[in-house]
């Protein structure tokens, strides 16, 4: 860029400007584009390079269908349970007649939670509701509920659930905040002196515009939960059968045995979240029509 | 009535964000029997791994951080002052990182920068670090693009860049003398955001095969008891830190402006 030619001595007509953006352009492609694309490929690829389907139609064994939909399931389980509590909690934040002095901090503590995933999140979880736990003790000491007995198990789906919820949560809150301020007054007191009681001006003014923005969220959320890793593998190692870490085992040790059905696996991730997104995208433009 | 059950709906969801907080706090310091101590972040702090992989992190960081400046800063210029046709283009190459797990990207790297390739990354050492940097920078790209085009947008590009080269100012000086001040708010908060995310990063570090803190974590997690929590409190600090720090600069910039 910097010794790109001064614009004012350009007299040729060759769209010169384009070269600005040449090492964007080259990282996104060498970085991002190109290993994107060399999955994609190799889907479609035999072992001897030959175009094929064998490979997604390799993929409908047992233990990859239920590997996919147990990570469906649970992306839509934490999506869906992330954006009621965030929405909820949002709400009571917004309208509930609160204090403001709540909300920044709110605000803050949400920035840090929905960051804070991966490994250490797990450590937290594990010392929280894992066997030797804080909250499994004491509810075992105190009011004598086996939490294992009544078969919630950490290291299992819902164990996962829950700890997933710990930055699903904030993620909609952080979102959903600015679009709960987007919903003007104007309109609620509109409604209210056409004699519209409170809940027929959410369900028919405020859900109706607010819609968009929260099943954009919900696809956020889903790709979101779909994609991680970590989490869920330093929580329960390599055994539980779920897409990524299948994915992340088989990049490791070709576990499935045929490197093209690795590819296979991810391209099925990537057309997932792909899915997840492209409705996020069209939905929040669409949205921010009307929080202006 | 409402204002009790906002207050109910509040401070139970605030309670699901504490506890895990305190379990791990808690349970950090009960290595030694019967008494709290902080025996277990001795144990951390004099395991040598964890200097090393925690420098090897934040020296990682740092790169991903000055390659991302130097490449997200010109480039979101450019885009404003020359091309502004290209923007849903960039945009929409910059949000992909959202859309594609990491982990799919970091098998793409390994497939394609292999021994065995025409630039073979993953043969050596530093090649290998420079591909973690270069996925570092991936996965950063949406919050720094965000945030220095958000910066951007608060100033009038046009006028600085021509105010400067009336001055006899080249590109270089422009870029690092005109604009960069100018944004250093937004830069600064995707820098931060920039460290928190790389510095527990897993996923590529492992399948890349680098001594990086996020494997680091998990292999102790996988052998012992007491270290973990204790590393979950020192990654929430950081984590926590990094977000101060965001707050810290937006509202100074903020001050700044409000006394001009």
């Amino acid at each position: 860029m910097p010794d790109a030619p001064s614009p004012v001595r350009i007299k040729r007509r060759l769209p010169l400007e384009w070269l600005g953006i040449l090492p964007f352009v080259a990282f996104a492609l060498m970085f991002l584009i190109l290993p994107t694309m060399k999955i994609v490929i190799g889907a479609f690829q035999s072992p001897d390079g030959g175009f094929t389907f064998q490979n997604l139609i390799d993929l409908n064994t047992d233990s990859i269908r239920s590997a996919y939909i147990t990570s469906i399931e649970l992306s839509l389980i934490t999506a869906i349970l992330g954006c009621a509590v965030g929405f909820a909690m949002a709400s009571a934040v917004v309208f509930g007649g609160l204090p403001k002095r709540v909300r920044g901090p709110l605000l803050t503590f949400s920035g840090v939670a929905s960051n804070f995933a991966g490994v250490p999140l797990a450590f937290a979880f594990i010392a929280t509701l894992g066997p030797a736990g804080l909250v499994t003790l004491w509810l075992k000491t105190e009011f004598g509920i086996n939490l294992r007995a009544m078969g919630f198990n950490l290291l299992s789906f819902w164990g996962l659930v829950v700890t997933y919820l710990f930055f699903q949560i904030p993620l909609m809150i952080l979102i959903i905040i600015p679009a709960l301020d987007g919903l003007k007054r104007e309109w609620r007191e509109a409604a209210q002196v056409l004699g519209a009681t409170g809940a027929q001006y959410w369900r028919m003014v405020a859900l109706p515009i607010l819609f968009p923005s929260l099943l954009g969220t919900f696809a956020l959320l889903f790709a979101n939960a779909f994609g991680a890793v970590a989490t869920a593998f330093a929580l329960t190692g390599p055994q539980l059968n779920i897409v990524p870490i299948k994915l992340f085992a088989q990049i490791r040790g070709d576990v499935l045995g045929n490197p093209n059905l690795g590819y296979a696996l991810a391209f099925g991730m990537i057309l997932i979240t792909g899915l997840a997104n492209v409705i996020y995208i069209v939905l929040r433009t669409r949205s921010e029509r009307w929080l202006k | 009535m409402k204002r009790l059950f906002a207050w109910a709906v509040l401070v139970s969801g605030c309670l699901f964000f504490l506890l895990p907080l305190i379990g791990m706090t808690e349970f950090s310091l009960k290595m030694r029997r019967g008494v709290y101590s902080f025996d277990a972040y001795v144990r951390v702090f004099e395991d040598p791994r964890f200097w090393e992989t925690f420098s090897y992190s934040l020296t990682l960081a740092a790169a991903t951080i000055i390659f991302g400046v130097l490449l997200v800063v010109p480039t979101a210029y450019w885009v404003r002052l020359k091309l502004p046709q290209a923007r849903p283009i960039i945009e929409f190459i910059t949000l992909l990182p959202l859309v594609i797990p990491a982990i799919v990207i970091v098998f793409g790297y390994i497939r394609l920068y292999n021994t065995s390739s025409i630039l073979p990354l993953t043969g050596s050492a530093l090649g290998t670090d420079i591909l973690l940097t270069m996925g570092y920078a991936t996965l950063a790209l949406p919050y720094m693009y965000r945030a220095v085009d958000t910066g951007l947008r608060t100033i009038d590009v046009a006028t600085l860049t021509e105010a400067a080269q009336s001055l006899g100012a080249g590109w270089f000086t422009i870029l690092a003398r005109v604009i960069l001040p100018n944004v250093m708010t937004a830069v600064l908060s995707g820098a931060f955001l920039t460290l928190a995310i790389v510095i527990g990063e897993f996923t590529m570090a492992a399948l890349l095969n680098r001594p990086a803190f996020g494997p680091f974590m998990q292999l102790l997690g996988a052998n012992r008891a007491y270290e973990p929590p204790a590393l979950a409190v020192i990654a929430f600090a950081i984590t926590w830190g990094c977000m101060g720090l965001i707050q810290l600069v937006t509202r100074f910039s903020k001050h700044e402006r409000a006394k001009a």
